[in-house]
């Protein structure tokens, strides 16, 4: 197992550093220039002073260089240096990845916006597994009932319609027409007392439900296609001819192995529900990551913008790495290839 | 004598039966299929409204009357008028064109390179570390954050080059195609990894046939099958995609109408002229849902597993 885990990771290192690479270089190549809307009353010598404070005075390599020590080295100590408050090195001094248009660190707007976009993520991903997960294992167990087929309806809507469209259509029904809950999210809104948790209640409805919707679709059908692979399985008329009831069948011995993919799945689709959030937070004023990364682009702001980028990257690679681990420790035979 | 003669009329009547080639074959499970019957008339409806509407419909999409702004659905404006009362119906006509041909001009782009990759990485072994490595590489890419930067960037200059809206049509589909490839690839790779292993194609490598002849004629028919039911499938996922970066406000600019420009347009007056983004929202929702009714209908109708159940 240990060495299993060990060749995953050598292989994820050299894909994050290609991926460094080829946003960096995107960014970089890119025919913009950070002056560009400056007043034309600046003179170029100014400018070109704005241009090496902005430290884009040195060739691509170096810049890259120094991009990744501050993204790998320099931010995490300062972040660990906030976090325990012990002193490592000469911090005051240490070169920081700063955003252009704050002008303060990007560690620093990233950790301002993340616990939203964490909170909506998180909350409609368990929700979406707390539906789907059941409904597909009843959907397989009792394959073209009234449920199944319900259940496959939903699913399909649910994939084919987008976010951006399901999140309209609940403002215009929810919030306009019926005024259950408001279509902009307040992150300012403090959890104190019941009546603010109520709030956050109400405003937090509608975009895990929208997330939800899309997530649970995919699951569901997912979950559903395990189980009715398993079913057939000689395991399983063992398990019948033992005298089990189906109950315990299903339960144990069944959902058992057929959540093993389904596991993996849950795992490498939540960096893809993090891109699903940045239309998420568009439609519901969500100030969280997304919003971030649609202002820096807006803005551009590189230094913004490539830090959110890579980190949306690492997300990919680090949950693709976990699906891997996870299926290696649920299913002994893929660690032998 | 008299039994042969008997026997004759029996054995025309069989020979003669209705030929049926491969594709006729897939067409009949397919039409069996009910969703996947209602999602090709969906799509057709949709698709021959699009293209023919604009010529019995010919309302200019871009012609501002501020007389007649925010107007409901009437009989004048079937779908009602948007805040500068342009023509809902004619802008979401235009607007579908646009839609739709983004869609198939990027699954092209990514259907050829994806089967492509995927073809050379499963029928040459000393090529497959390397496209699979990169494969791999491409599919960890966070997708919509970099089109949002790719488009960004690029837009202004492609503009000047191209004008205005060729250049960002051409941007568009080329990002969306090149960023959808990989999972094509990967169902290519495996398909053309197990035909290499057939008889038919041990035959042809045995007569002496070349090695890129073998793949292009004898391999690569026996995995049409996969690649037409990704195709069918990426054409809705380019869809919302260009759907989604519109919506972003990255996407075509308001003067060119796609059907996620639109509600783009519409959603900050979402409560007051909600007709502005029902229309091309169901639309879009309309056409992906086609899309996957009739990609599990060709996935059903195409895989030989299923054949004859």
């Amino acid at each position: 197992m240990g060495r299993y885990i060990a060749r995953r990771l050598l292989t994820a290192i050299p894909t994050l550093i290609a991926i460094s690479f080829i946003i960096f270089v995107i960014l970089d190549l890119a025919p913009n220039d950070p002056t560009g809307n400056l007043p034309l009353t600046i003179p170029p010598e100014v400018k070109q002073q704005i241009r090496i404070s902005l430290g884009l005075g040195e060739p691509m390599h170096i810049r890259y260089l120094k991009w990744m020590q501050q993204f790998f080295i320099n931010e995490p100590l300062n972040l660990l240096e906030g976090t325990t408050g012990i002193k490592i090195g000469d911090s005051a001094n240490r070169f920081r990845l700063r955003s252009w248009a704050t002008r303060g660190p990007v560690i620093d707007l990233i950790i301002e916006r993340y616990p939203q976009t964490l909170w909506v993520v998180g909350l409609s991903y368990i929700v979406s597994i707390i539906i789907a997960i059941p409904l597909g294992v009843i959907s397989a167990v009792r394959q073209y009932s009234w449920l199944d087929q319900a259940g496959t309806i939903f699913s399909m809507i649910g994939y084919s319609v987008p976010t951006f469209f399901t999140g309209l259509l609940a403002i215009i029904i929810f919030s306009a027409n019926l005024h259950w809950f408001p279509s902009i999210y307040d992150t300012t809104l403090k959890v104190k007392d019941w009546a603010s948790f109520v709030l956050q209640l109400k405003q937090i409805v509608m975009p895990v439900t929208v997330l939800a919707l899309f997530q649970t679709a995919t699951l569901n059908r997912f979950t559903r296609s395990s189980v009715l692979d398993n079913l057939p399985l000689d395991y399983v008329r063992t398990v019948r001819a033992k005298g089990f009831r189906e109950y315990y069948v299903i339960t144990i011995h069944v959902l058992r192995n057929s959540l093993i993919p389904v596991v993996t799945l849950i795992a490498l689709g939540i960096p893809t529900i993090f891109g699903g959030a940045i239309i998420t937070e568009q439609i519901f004023r969500i100030n969280g990551l997304g919003a971030l990364l649609i202002i820096a682009i807006q803005g551009s702001d590189i230094p913004l913008v490539q830090s959110l980028t890579f980190i949306f990257a690492i997300l990919i690679v680090a949950f693709n790495l976990i699906a891997d681990v996870i299926y290696g420790v649920l299913d002994p035979r893929i660690r032998y290839d | 004598m008299s039994v042969q003669s008997e026997a004759i009329p029996q054995l025309t009547a069989v020979t003669t039966r209705k030929y049926r080639t491969l594709w006729g074959d897939v067409w009949v499970k397919f039409r069996k299929h009910r969703l996947a019957m209602i999602g090709l008339t969906i799509l057709t409806i949709i698709i021959l409204g699009v293209l023919i509407g604009p010529f019995i419909y010919a309302e200019d999409p871009e012609y501002i009357d501020f007389a007649v702004a925010n107007l409901a659905p009437n009989a004048e404006h079937p779908f009602g008028t948007d805040n500068l009362g342009r023509d809902q119906l004619a802008r979401n006509l235009t607007g579908g064109r646009i839609s739709i041909a983004v869609g198939i001009t990027a699954m092209l782009i990514s259907m050829t390179v994806g089967s492509l990759v995927g073809s050379l990485a499963g029928y040459y072994p000393k090529l497959d570390g390397p496209l699979m490595r990169f494969t791999d590489m491409m599919l960890a890419l966070p997708i919509l954050p970099l089109l949002l930067v790719i488009i960004l960037l690029f837009r202004d200059s492609l503009r000047t080059v191209f004008g205005p809206e060729t250049g960002i049509f051409l941007l568009i589909v080329f990002v969306i195609g090149i960023l959808n490839w990989m999972p094509t690839s990967r169902v290519v790779r495996a398909s053309v990894l197990s035909i290499k292993e057939k008889e038919f194609v041990e035959a042809a490598v045995s007569i002496g046939t070349q090695q890129h002849i073998v793949l292009a004629k004898h391999v690569f028919p026996n995995v049409l099958s996969p690649i037409i039911v990704a195709a069918t499938l990426s054409v809705a996922s380019a869809i919302l995609t260009e759907s989604a970066l519109s919506f972003l406000g990255l996407g075509f600019p308001s003067d060119v109408p796609t059907w996620g420009r639109l509600l783009f347009d519409g959603k900050d007056f979402l409560t007051f002229t909600p007709w502005v983004v029902i229309w091309p929202g169901l639309f879009i929702s309309l056409v992906v849902l086609g899309i996957n009714f009739m990609g599990d209908g060709l996935r059903d109708a195409l895989d030989p597993r299923l054949r004859d159940r």
